[in-house]
């Protein structure tokens, strides 16, 4: 038997920002995200970092983003009221191509709605969540393990792109204890910042679209950043030809590496007619119907997506094959059935929703399945 | 490092200022590049962070580094950058629209006291939108937005910054002589530094006021406001006073190794629900209770109910253990049921009817009777004589329901009261209390 500690997702994400070298928080008060404030507040200047309370949200994402072109590596976490709050500075990320860790831990919304209540209704939102659309790469951790490990994999990702990346999770995920064996906090490689030399060129590159280049830091050399349409040296232009090699290298940046970035965990049973595509907390209660399913002799199987954005298609392309009927539980109207559907072919999609606070029960998704 | 730099003749580059004839902006960014010469800092440790409008153009002019970002947010991105690299000379360039949008950021930067220089170039208006009016427009002044004239009063930026601890504050306008001068004493000045440099926008709002150069000066005296150097304070910066705040700040323990040295009690998952009120310690006790289990090789969750009002109501903690690990944390309905007070009555009441005889219910004295078809237990310490406190009822009492239940032995929690942080006599007493009671 082994060692196990009684933690939750809040302290597995601030473990693993730790751990993959973030040495810049800002935050913002909020319930259910405060924890991690108040964690990263304490630990993060104990291991020579800076960690700041904005004087709003708008501040803290700004901090972070300052901080992030003068070398640190920053995480910001709030709920869906302040991911309102962050969306100016969410497309000033993506238009200054900077990389940075937002934590979205969901509460039921809309407005203020439930502060202490869970939901996952931020899932659209956070894709489509500022002016002017662009790609954007959202994590949605399942376990507590998932958020320690996710919230490494969302930094990596984050220097890999030079993108903000989301960790999207929810009030009961990062608030609910649970014991978790002291192995199953599996580190996950996190690049190192290219951090320009000076001798690679300009700081923007659009050709070839996909192409990242290292970042420059704000005393190293002298640095340009804009978050207006700029050509490659950052000075501001509307020339058509460049504004558009821009916009598709943004675009291009995501949409070229899907295969580096989809992620989720299949569990497929020959046979199986139906199949349950879950995110979240609700795989949890998804891993538990399938199991007793299965004990009963109902063939059925699950896919448990991670990479929320991008949409992982071929994974649920492979996951439909041979299946009828896809059931799709989440705690929202269906904002993630969207996207199954237009995938599902002639499938047929149903979903398990609740929006009251409560959680889907394995009892629920069992009779939506049978 | 600023030592070893040979000295520039220009920190400007050599594209041309885009602004209209007459604008001040071009001659305020002169005196902010004759700042920079006598100063002679390396261009790639100045970075220049511009707002939004025609100033917010200034730093493409600059042979520095620059960070141009939204409107009304320049101070927080400046900000991040100081904290980052203390050592870097961040100067903001914002027009009097910034004070407005970015007011927040703006008192913020004042009473940190971070160690930023901001240009305000204020001439009264929005000029690259179109001449609307903003935060510093006089009253009754004609704008675009305002065609009767301003009724708004003015903000008055250098008072609002002093007032508010700022460490060094200047009012003047784009013709004083001494301009370069006074904003090379603010760079170098540790803390934030504000220069509200009052100019003509000679598009929109000298044409609509009948304003010139001498207008300026007037308004200022008119509004009975002080120039110059109004304030000059000693100060920490704030990126080196975080530092060494956060430095005395040792690290916590995020969380804590349970080895497992207890058999197991339970060989299938139990449910248990507390339900007392804030201030009971109903959380602290169920997340002993979860420890013990773990002690006891077993999985367990936690999952807590309280209002928003943290010390007010119910508090109600769910608690599953079980020898495998647990996907859904939420309890249905629960094997046991331990409730403390009216408050959790309230909140647990919804349990009840789906409860059968094979449940228990474990009640505190003072809980009404319930209807349930589960098996009721009061738990009354007077009938031993015991007085608990209203601190331990939670514990004493999940110590009985536990026992009743079979499933996690009070020396389990007794190891989990002995390996906390805190409160270990208290919450051994409690538990002493409860095998008592449960008679073991
Ligand atoms: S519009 Fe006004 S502020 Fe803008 S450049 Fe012209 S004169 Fe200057």
């Amino acid at each position: 038997m082994t060692a196990r500690v009684f933690t939750d997702g809040s302290r597995a994400i601030v473990r693993g920002a730790l751990d993959a070298g973030c040495t810049f928080f800002a935050g913002y008060p909020i319930t259910p995200a405060s924890p991690i404030l108040m964690m990263m507040m304490r630990e993060l200047p104990a291991r020579g970092g800076v960690a700041v309370q904005g004087e709003d949200e708008i501040a803290s994402i700004g901090m972070c983003i300052g901080a992030t072109m003068a070398g640190a590596r920053a995480m910001t976490a709030t709920s869906g009221p302040g991911i309102s709050l962050y969306s100016e500075n969410i497309g000033l990320a993506v238009m200054g191509e900077v990389p940075l860790v937002i934590v979205d831990v969901q509460r039921l919304g809309p407005a203020t709605g439930g502060a202490t209540t869970v939901g996952q209704g931020d899932v659209q939102f956070v894709r489509w969540g500022t002016g002017g659309g662009f790609p954007i790469i959202a994590l949605a951790p399942s376990t507590v393990p998932e958020c320690y490990s996710l919230t490494m994999r969302a930094f990596d990702l984050a220097e890999r792109f030079r993108v903000p990346v989301f960790v999207v999770t929810d009030k009961e995920l990062n608030l609910t204890l649970r014991s978790v064996d002291a192995a199953a906090l599996e580190p996950q490689p996190v690049r190192a910042r290219a951090t320009r030399t000076g001798l690679e060129g300009p700081p923007y590159r659009y050709e070839p679209p996909g192409d990242v280049p290292p970042l420059g830091r704000f005393g190293d050399e002298v640095v340009r950043f804009t978050g207006s349409t700029h050509d490659e040296e950052a000075l501001i232009t509307k020339a058509p030809a460049t504004v558009g090699a821009l916009n598709r290298h943004l675009a291009a940046k995501i949409d070229d590496h899907r295969d580096e970035i989809e992620l989720c965990t299949g569990d497929r049973q020959g046979g199986a007619r139906t199949l349950v595509i879950s995110y979240g907390i609700t795989a949890g209660a998804v891993r538990d119907a399938v199991r007793d399913l299965r004990s009963d002799g109902i063939a059925v199987s699950s896919l448990v997506v991670h990479s929320l954005w991008p949409v992982p298609e071929t994974a649920i392309a492979g996951a439909l094959d041979g299946v009828e009927r896809v059931v799709v539980p989440e705690l929202n109207l269906g904002q993630y059935r969207r996207e199954i559907e237009r995938l599902a072919g002639g499938c047929e999609v149903v979903g398990v929703n609740r929006v009251d606070g409560e959680l889907i029960s394995p009892a629920l998704v069992r009779e939506a399945v049978a | 490092m600023t030592s070893t730099i040979v000295p520039l003749g220009t920190y400007r580059n050599e594209t041309p200022y885009p602004f209209c004839p007459g604008c001040g902006h071009g001659t305020i960014l002169d005196h902010l590049n004759g700042a920079l010469v006598d100063l002679c800092l390396d261009p790639a440790q100045v970075v220049i962070v511009t707002d939004i409008g025609c100033a917010g153009l200034s730093d493409q002019y600059f042979a520095t580094s620059a960070f141009h970002g939204l409107h009304g947010r320049s101070l927080t991105y400046a900000t991040g950058i100081k904290l980052a690299r203390p050592e870097l000379h961040v100067i903001v360039v914002m027009g009097d629209g910034g004070t407005g949008i970015g007011g927040a950021h703006f008192l913020t930067a004042a009473r940190r006291n971070i160690g930023l220089t901001l240009l305000v170039f204020n001439n009264f208006n929005f000029g690259m939108t179109g001449g609307q009016h903003s935060t510093t427009t006089p009253t009754g002044s004609v704008t675009s937005t305002t065609p009767g004239g301003n009724p708004e009063r003015p903000l008055d930026i250098c008072a609002t910054a002093a007032v508010n601890g700022a460490a060094y504050v200047y009012r003047g306008t784009s013709f004083d002589d001494d301009l370069s001068v006074r904003i090379a004493e603010a760079i170098v000045t540790p803390g934030f530094a504000v220069l509200d440099i009052w100019e003509l926008c000679t598009a929109y709002f000298v044409p609509s006021n009948k304003f010139g150069k001498r207008s300026l000066e007037a308004t200022q005296r008119d509004m009975g406001l002080a120039t110059g150097v109004i304030e000059r304070r000693s100060v920490a910066d704030y990126a080196a006073a975080v530092r060494e705040g956060a430095a005395s700040v040792g690290s916590g323990e995020l969380e804590q190794q349970v080895e497992p040295m207890f058999a197991p009690g339970v060989d299938r998952p139990v449910r248990i629900v507390v339900a007392g009120s804030a201030g009971g310690k109903v959380q602290s006790a169920v997340r002993l209770a979860g420890e013990a289990a773990i002690a006891c090789g077993l999985h367990a969750t936690q999952r807590n109910d309280y209002p928003v009002t943290v010390k007010t109501g119910h508090s109600v903690a769910e608690l599953i253990i079980g020898p495998d690990p647990i996907d859904y944390t939420g309890i249905d309905r629960p094997d046991a049921l331990v409730i403390l007070s009216t408050d959790g009555l309230r909140k647990a009441a919804a349990y009840l009817p789906r409860m059968d005889p094979a449940d228990r219910v474990f009640l505190a004295p003072q809980v009404p009777a319930v209807a349930t078809a589960a098996t009721v237990e009061v738990i009354d310490p007077a009938t031993l004589g015991l007085r608990v406190a209203r601190t331990d009822l939670a514990l004493t009492l999940l110590v009985v329901a536990l026992e009743r239940l079979a499933a996690i032995p009070a020396a389990a929690l007794e190891e989990a009261a002995r390996a906390g942080p805190s409160h270990t006599v208290t919450n051994l007493n409690a538990i002493e209390q409860g095998r008592r009671l449960a008679g073991v």
